[in-house]
């Protein structure tokens, strides 16, 4: 009797009907999609190739003066950059690791570069902000592997889904922290630029973002800890490096190179994490 | 013409609010508006004129509308009805352009917490407002440098604000405010965030700086103290309305009603002025190591013509006169106990100001205020009027 109840609107083809769209997506757009995948994907194959053509030694060297300076002249993110950099060499894993930086290292520059122009939008706009923060919640919230799929579709396989699933899954923290920081700037600093004649990017220039920026970097933190994560999930669907050989271990049951790359992605992790942290600190 | 004309101007805040100034008209108080519409007003059909060089003060109790209504005056809020003139011009129907245009040329603003930008240098701080007009770096730099100097903050400029005491912060905030030359300052509540000492230090130095720069400035304040010191004239508000515009004369003397007389009857003056209000610093020589050379000496370098002598743990032994110390020099004479006048009115620390005046009255030599027998300053004729005035040196935070 109560099953009739809720059984009086039929099955909705949600399913159905997305698949609908993303099928007219693929055919309406694919003059776009098509070369955007060509070009960026050789573009990321440059990218790779060419940081592959730096001796590693140098590479080490290089980011572990970078990790010396950046924590302000102390050995210890130095020295755990040399040591796991070089795990990762011995390993035989220093090309997965080049690619999935790089993967990482696009996804999070397109974050930012979208993010952080919808985060300000946002906070100018109580219409926008109502608009895009359900927005976010969704694109958060929904599994990633979900990503994976529509991304297959525009995209086919390889780097550039992997890139497209990674900026939706990991925007909505600079967007969210960009917005957070301009409205946390104190009213009456806001008031004191206007007071004196500043026009609205001034007022954004000068005052709001340099006050917002260490909320901003917080939030741009997050989204690249999160292209790190979304990066292996990616390696699904055929995007290379660590995840990859994480993948393939998992389906051939080897527990041993499985812990390795794992331990390859946990050693980029840290450093990827550290150094954005200490950017953040150093700019307060 | 005024610099500033305000004309029946008013800002309610929420929902309807040309309908809430409907229910004013129909006499209705800030409070029942507040309980029937849940609108709040914060000002309520202000109109006033400040003239050029002129220092209007606005004073009122907390939530009086005192802040809203200067931030109308540059329109950081925009007004529900009225008009504000500035040197004749609308400013409540300008486009945003001609808004910018005015602010940068015309208005500037000290705020009661500063408001100066942490991430930027006292320096950079003082250049904003020539910044953001496009000003060359090196013809802004100067003029920031300037301004700074005139505060007396010169030796500061790459310095954090974070890194400067309360008082130096807001000499930073005026001298931002200065930078740019503006017909009118806006100062809204500038110096309450200041303890006491500083911030008579400051309206000292605002008055100073007035002299010679002669802005309009539009001062606000809670304290009458404060607005007595500096205001040519004084509004007085209430729940949003102008009770009383006058001088400080005509405030005190003639207050408009029952709520202006409250706000002013706790200073009748003589009363609560003591003599450590109104004393300066005085010049001394030390009987026990100083002859009429050394007394002669300061008394040239000070310009005065007698001088207090104490001892070496500041008891107050008398006075020597100049003609004296200069005789006693002739004839060689090196101790001051010979050329020692002990005639010299003393009075308590404690003593009220209205005795004081008395006292001074019919005295020739200057009154030394002591504590037991030291001596911890001295009062000279003009203090005490001005005193009883509410104007000139007057500690009130001892
Ligand atoms: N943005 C706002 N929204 C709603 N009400 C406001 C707003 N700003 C001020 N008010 C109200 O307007 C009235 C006047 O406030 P205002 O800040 O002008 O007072 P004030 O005289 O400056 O007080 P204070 O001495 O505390 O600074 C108050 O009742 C206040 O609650
Ligand atoms: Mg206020």
């Amino acid at each position: 009797m109560f099953d009739k109840l809720l059984d009086f609107v039929p099955s909705i083809p949600i399913a159905e009907k997305t698949e609908v769209v993303t099928d007219w997506l693929t055919s309406t757009f694919s003059f776009l999609f098509d070369p955007l995948k060509e070009h960026f994907g050789n573009f990321m194959e440059f990218t790779t190739n060419a940081l592959l053509a730096v001796p590693p030694v140098i590479i080490i060297v290089i980011v572990a003066l970078l990790a010396f300076f950046i924590t302000g002249k102390k050995l210890g993110l130095a020295v755990f950059s040399i040591v796991g950099l070089w795990l990762i060499y011995n390993q035989g894993f220093w090309e997965h690791l080049i690619s999935t930086f790089t993967l990482v290292l696009i996804a999070s520059v397109l974050s930012v570069v979208i993010g952080v122009p919808v985060g300000i939008l946002m906070s100018k706009s109580k219409i926008a902000e109502a608009i895009i923060t359900p927005i976010l919640d969704f694109m958060q919230t929904m599994p990633a592997f979900v990503y994976l799929i529509p991304a297959v579709a525009f995209f086919g396989i390889g780097m550039v889904p992997g890139i497209f699933a990674s900026l939706i899954f990991a925007t909505p923290p600079t967007v969210r922290f960009t917005n957070l920081g301009i409205r946390q700037v104190s009213q009456e600093l806001v008031e004191a630029s206007e007071a004196f004649g500043s026009t609205g990017s001034q007022k954004l220039f000068k005052v709001e973002l340099p006050m917002a920026k260490a909320t901003i970097m917080a939030g741009i933190n997050q989204t690249v800890m999160l292209a790190l994560s979304m990066v292996v999930i990616a390696s699904m669907i055929g995007a290379p490096g660590l995840g990859r050989e994480v993948l393939s271990s998992l389906q051939r049951a080897q527990v041993g190179t499985g812990f390795v790359a794992g331990i390859g992605i946990v050693i980029l992790a840290i450093i990827i994490d550290r150094f954005t942290q200490h950017v953040n600190t150093k700019n307060n | 013409m005024p610099v500033i004309e305000v004309k029946n101007l008013s800002k309610v805040f929420g929902r309807n609010t040309r309908q809430t100034l409907k229910l004013l008209d129909e006499g209705l108080s800030k409070s029942e508006i507040l309980e029937q519409t849940g609108n709040t007003v914060g000002v309520n059909r202000a109109s006033f004129s400040v003239d050029a060089g002129e220092i209007f003060v606005i004073m009122g109790l907390s939530g009086s509308g005192k802040s809203t209504l200067i931030r109308l005056v540059n329109r950081l809020i925009e007004p529900t009805e009225g008009n504000i003139y500035i040197d004749g011009d609308d400013l409540s129907k300008m486009d945003k352009k001609s808004l910018r245009k005015v602010r940068r040329e015309k208005l500037s603003m000290v705020f009661q917490k500063f408001a100066l930008f942490p991430h930027r240098t006292i320096l950079e701080n003082a250049e904003y407002g020539l910044e953001i007009q496009n000003v060359p770096k090196e013809e802004r730099q100067k003029k920031a440098k300037d301004a700074l100097e005139m505060v007396g903050l010169g030796g500061y400029l790459h310095q954090a604000p974070g890194q400067l005491s309360g008082g130096m912060q807001q000499r930073v905030g005026l001298a931002r405010a200065l930078a740019n030359d503006p017909e009118v300052l806006l100062m809204d509540e500038a110096f309450s965030a200041l303890d006491p000492l500083i911030r008579k230090e400051m309206q000292d130095e605002l008055i100073d700086l007035q002299a010679s720069m002669k802005k309009t400035i539009l001062f606000i304040t809670h304290d009458l103290d404060e607005a007595l010191r500096l205001g040519d004239r004084i509004a007085l508000m209430k729940d949003g309305s102008i009770v009383q515009i006058g001088t400080p004369e005509e405030i005190l003397v003639k207050p408009a009603n029952d709520y202006v007389e409250k706000f002013v009857e706790d200073v009748d003056r003589s009363k609560i002025l003591t003599a450590q209000h109104i004393m300066k610093r005085p010049e001394t020589v030390n009987i026990d190591r100083h002859g009429p050379r050394v007394a002669l000496e300061r008394m040239r370098a000070e310009g005065i013509s007698s001088i207090l002598v104490v001892d070496s743990q500041r008891n107050l032994k008398g006075y020597v006169t100049a003609d004296d110390a200069l005789d006693a020099r002739n004839q060689d004479i090196r101790d001051l106990n010979e050329i020692l006048k002990t005639d010299i009115i003393r009075v308590n620390k404690d003593k009220a100001m209205n005795d004081i005046f008395n006292i001074i009255h019919d005295s020739t030599t200057p009154v030394a205020v002591v504590e037991d027998e030291k001596l911890l300053g001295i009062i000279v004729r003009g203090a005490v009027i001005a005193g009883l005035a509410g104007e000139g040196e007057v500690n009130l935070d001892v």
